[in-house]
């Protein structure tokens, strides 16, 4: 086939060229893509500092999480750092009127981060997704 | 000795696709009442704390108890030795794989979280018999998948009797462990008993071969060919035998149980009073399912292949009715906690619990149904797994 | 006569042996040395303790659901008007003796089984025996088949058969799985009683008593003793951790 544009080389063979179409497509997706979702603003915790480094609970919290839980059921070991419990506590926010947000509401602390990275959470469908009112510790 | 040449499935008439999309629509049906039960959870369903198993159990244990015995047919061949049945050898493979694969879907699908079916695979209590039961429908399949290729490859065809041989046992301790998943169960008195496992090796080999038969039936006419005379003669009569042979088990699991008056309330409850169980009982299971098809096999002034038809679907009739009674019916009728007393409770201790079918779970079971008839028809398109024989001349 | 070495050896261990025993033992049940303490919350359970629950049938109230309430309010058991299907971890039964016509009320909950059959028939493990003797189930594997409500023989356990919201932090629930009494496992390994308990007593009827079963001292060991109890369905072998009385 002739050059369509002197100067610009042509591909001839048709795998090549549907490869190059895909190829375009791909970095046309991800270059919108990256413009297109925010990354996502976590509401400020309560306390100093959480109770392992913000790198380490990133890469692991699930790991704690799955660890302890395994200690708390079968071995009735509750009261460690890596409570589930622990973590709504500190970091579950307040709304205008003084009442908890549920962890699991658009933007709050478990769901905004795994909105963004699109995995799906199990936990509250069983567990409390606000704080445990101090009322319930009755005696 | 003659050499069966096998084919795929060709006859391509309308009929066909109707079926297919008939079961198509019946497996989609499935899915999506599953779905519903999943997502709004199981109090749209029948069953409650009370019936917990209900009609997409009855439909699974079917299907399972089915698939097992539909193999039937091919251990005749290989392992006994019957000549004459190999060229049904490999549709009853297809059968065996496609009913399980339809018992499973429905079994998984009606659990309150089969999300978790991973946890299934890899968390195991072992003295479970459910267990167990995963390992043995798993590794049916891929027993069965090999001995099809054995009867597929001419090379290999010297090792199908060896493992036709392990495929049989392995096929009775399935459907022994099916059986004990209600056998082992001390807290039921409608089924804690030892004579659940037989039963249910003979219930598979009933409900099997009728399935097998009417499969067999359908096929052969949309390709076209004919089965033969004497096989279809020859299930005939096997069939008849394993129909008598249940009402056997049956009757021995009831009379013994008569005998003994700590079950009388029990007995009572199935054999006279019990409604709906009752009514399935001797009208469905016994009557429909068990006298007048073994009349029908047997007897020989009902040779025509009309009346054959009628008996197998009276047969797996007959079996979901036996299966209801079991399950549903063992469910229904009240713990007893407190041997001496009458009991009521806000959780309805010492009463007949009420159970009704509702539709996701009736659809979920069929969409079982549907799922291994479209899985056996599209496979037989696809590979040669019906014999190429005669030209049927007429229908009969 | 001279000592012999060996003699003295083992008069010497014999000795120290019976003085570490005395320490450990001054009286039946009390003890210098506290072998069993009190678990706290971080410890793990421990098979020296096996807690158990006494029914004592003679004071429980017909037409007094104390015990059910305050299950129903410790662990958030909200109702959906669907009797059938909504959760009961405890229910009181109404009995009528079939020959004499006596009537008697008492609380049926777990048993927490020493040989539970629901242990034993699930397939992943989810239903399992704490080492102190609690039946729980680990609702992070459970599957919702249900097996272990067709194996138990007091129909402990309930299915949720729909979707909740607002549980209590100490009492996860969820939709799709098997739950059951848990003996308040929560409030016990905070050194507390099971809620029912409590309200019991706080009723003033005092029908329910907890403790440890191990022990030969305490409240339970002491009513066990008292008088004749049973477990239901004794002839199955399973070792219940209820006991009742009066029944």
């Amino acid at each position: 086939m002739a050059e369509v544009y002197p100067g610009v080389p042509t591909v001839h063979s048709s795998p090549a060229r549907w490869l190059l179409a895909v190829l375009a497509v791909m970095l046309l997706a991800l270059s919108g893509a990256q413009a297109d979702v925010a990354r996502p603003q976590i509401p400020p915790a309560r306390g100093e500092q959480c109770v392992e480094p913000i790198e380490i609970m990133r890469r692991d919290h699930f790991e704690f999480l799955r660890h302890q839980r395994d200690q708390a059921m079968h071995l009735g070991v509750r009261a460690l750092r890596h409570s589930l419990a622990g973590c709504i506590d500190c970091h579950a926010s307040r709304d205008a009127q003084g009442q908890f947000l549920p962890v699991t509401a658009q933007g709050q602390f478990c769901q905004g981060c795994h909105a963004y990275t699109a995995v799906k959470i199990d936990c509250f469908s069983c567990h409390a997704s606000v704080p445990e009112s101090l009322a319930s510790h009755a005696p | 000795m003659t050499v069966t040449r096998f084919q795929t499935l060709q006859g391509t008439t309308s009929r066909y696709w109707v079926l297919v999309a008939v079961a198509a629509l019946a497996s989609v049906a499935g899915l999506r009442a599953s779905h519903y039960m999943e997502t709004a959870g199981h109090w749209v369903t029948g069953m409650s704390n009370q019936v917990v198993w209900g009609m997409p159990h009855v439909f699974a244990v079917f299907l399972i108890v089915a698939a097992s015995g539909a193999l039937n047919t091919a251990s005749i061949a290989s392992v006994f030795d019957q000549a004459e049945y190999k060229p049904l050898a490999r549709l009853s493979g297809l059968l065996a794989i496609a009913l399980l694969l339809g018992g499973l879907a429905v079994l998984v699908l009606d659990l309150g979280r089969p999300d978790r079916l991973t946890v299934a695979m890899t968390s195991y209590n072992f003295k479970s018999i459910f267990a167990w039961n995963i390992f043995l429908y798993t590794g049916f399949l891929a027993v069965v998948a090999i001995y099809l290729w054995l009867m597929f490859e001419p090379r290999m065809n010297r090792f199908i009797k060896p493992v036709g041989t392990f495929t049989l046992a392995w096929r009775l301790v399935l459907t022994t462990a099916t059986g004990s998943i209600f056998g082992f169960l001390v807290a039921r008195e409608a089924f804690d008993s030892a004579i659940m496992a037989p039963m249910f090796i003979l219930m598979s080999l009933s409900f099997g071969t009728a399935l097998m038969l009417i499969v067999c039936l359908l096929m052969f006419c949309i390709n076209g060919t004919d089965m033969g005379e004497e096989r279809i003669q020859g299930l005939r009569r096997l069939l008849g035998y394993f129909v008598i042979a249940v009402l056997y088990v049956v009757a021995v699991d009831h009379l013994t149980k008569l005998y003994v008056t700590g079950h009388h309330a029990l007995e009572r409850f199935i054999l006279v009073d019990g409604g709906v169980y009752t009514l399935l009982f001797w009208g469905v299971q016994i009557a429909l399912g068990g006298l007048l098809p073994a009349a029908l096999l047997l007897l020989p002034r009902f040779t025509g292949r009309r009346y054959l038809v009628i008996a197998a679907v009276l047969v797996l009739v007959g079996g979901l009715a036996q299966l209801y009674v079991i399950i549903i019916g063992g469910q229904a009728f009240p713990l007893n906690v407190f041997p001496g007393y009458t009991a009521s409770s806000s959780f309805f201790d010492g009463a007949v619990a009420a159970y009704v079918p509702s539709l996701p779970e009736v659809t979920l079971g069929i969409g079982g149904l549907g799922l291994a008839l479209l899985l056996t028809l599209l496979a037989l398109r696809v590979l040669p797994f019906l014999p190429a024989g005669n030209r049927r001349a007429t229908s009969s | 006569m001279t000592d012999s070495p060996k003699a003295r050896t083992r008069r010497e261990f014999l000795g120290r042996a019976s003085t570490g025993a005395a320490l450990l033992a001054l009286a039946p049940g009390v003890r210098l040395v506290e072998l069993v303490a009190a678990k706290g919350d971080d410890q793990p359970a421990s098979a020296l303790q096996r807690w158990g629950l006494l029914v004592d049938v003679n004071r429980c109230a017909s037409g007094c659901d104390a015990c059910v309430s305050a299950c129903v309010e410790e662990h958030g058991l909200t109702g959906n008007d669907r009797p059938e299907s909504d959760a009961q971890w405890i229910r009181k039964v109404d009995l009528v003796d079939k020959q004499s016509g006596h009537e008697l009320s008492l609380p049926v909950m777990c048993q927490h089984c020493e040989n539970p059959p629901c242990v034993d028939v699930c397939p992943t493990g989810a239903s399992f025996r704490r080492a102190d003797g609690i039946v729980l189930v680990d609702k992070h594997i459970c599957i919702g088949c249900r097996y272990c409500m067709m194996a138990c023989p007091y129909k402990a356990r309930s299915f949720i058969h729909e979707d909740v919201s607002g549980q209590k932090t100490h009492s996860p629930r969820g939709k799709g799985t098997v739950e059951g009494c848990t003996l308040c496992v929560h409030r016990i390994d905070r050194d507390q009683q099971p809620a029912c308990v409590v309200a019991c007593t706080g009723q003033g009827h005092g029908a329910l008593v907890f403790g440890d079963l191990n022990e030969r001292t305490g409240p339970l060991a002491g009513a066990l003793q008292a008088a004749p109890n049973r477990q239901l369905r004794s002839d199955l072998g399973l070792n219940t951790g209820v006991r009742y009385r009066g029944l």
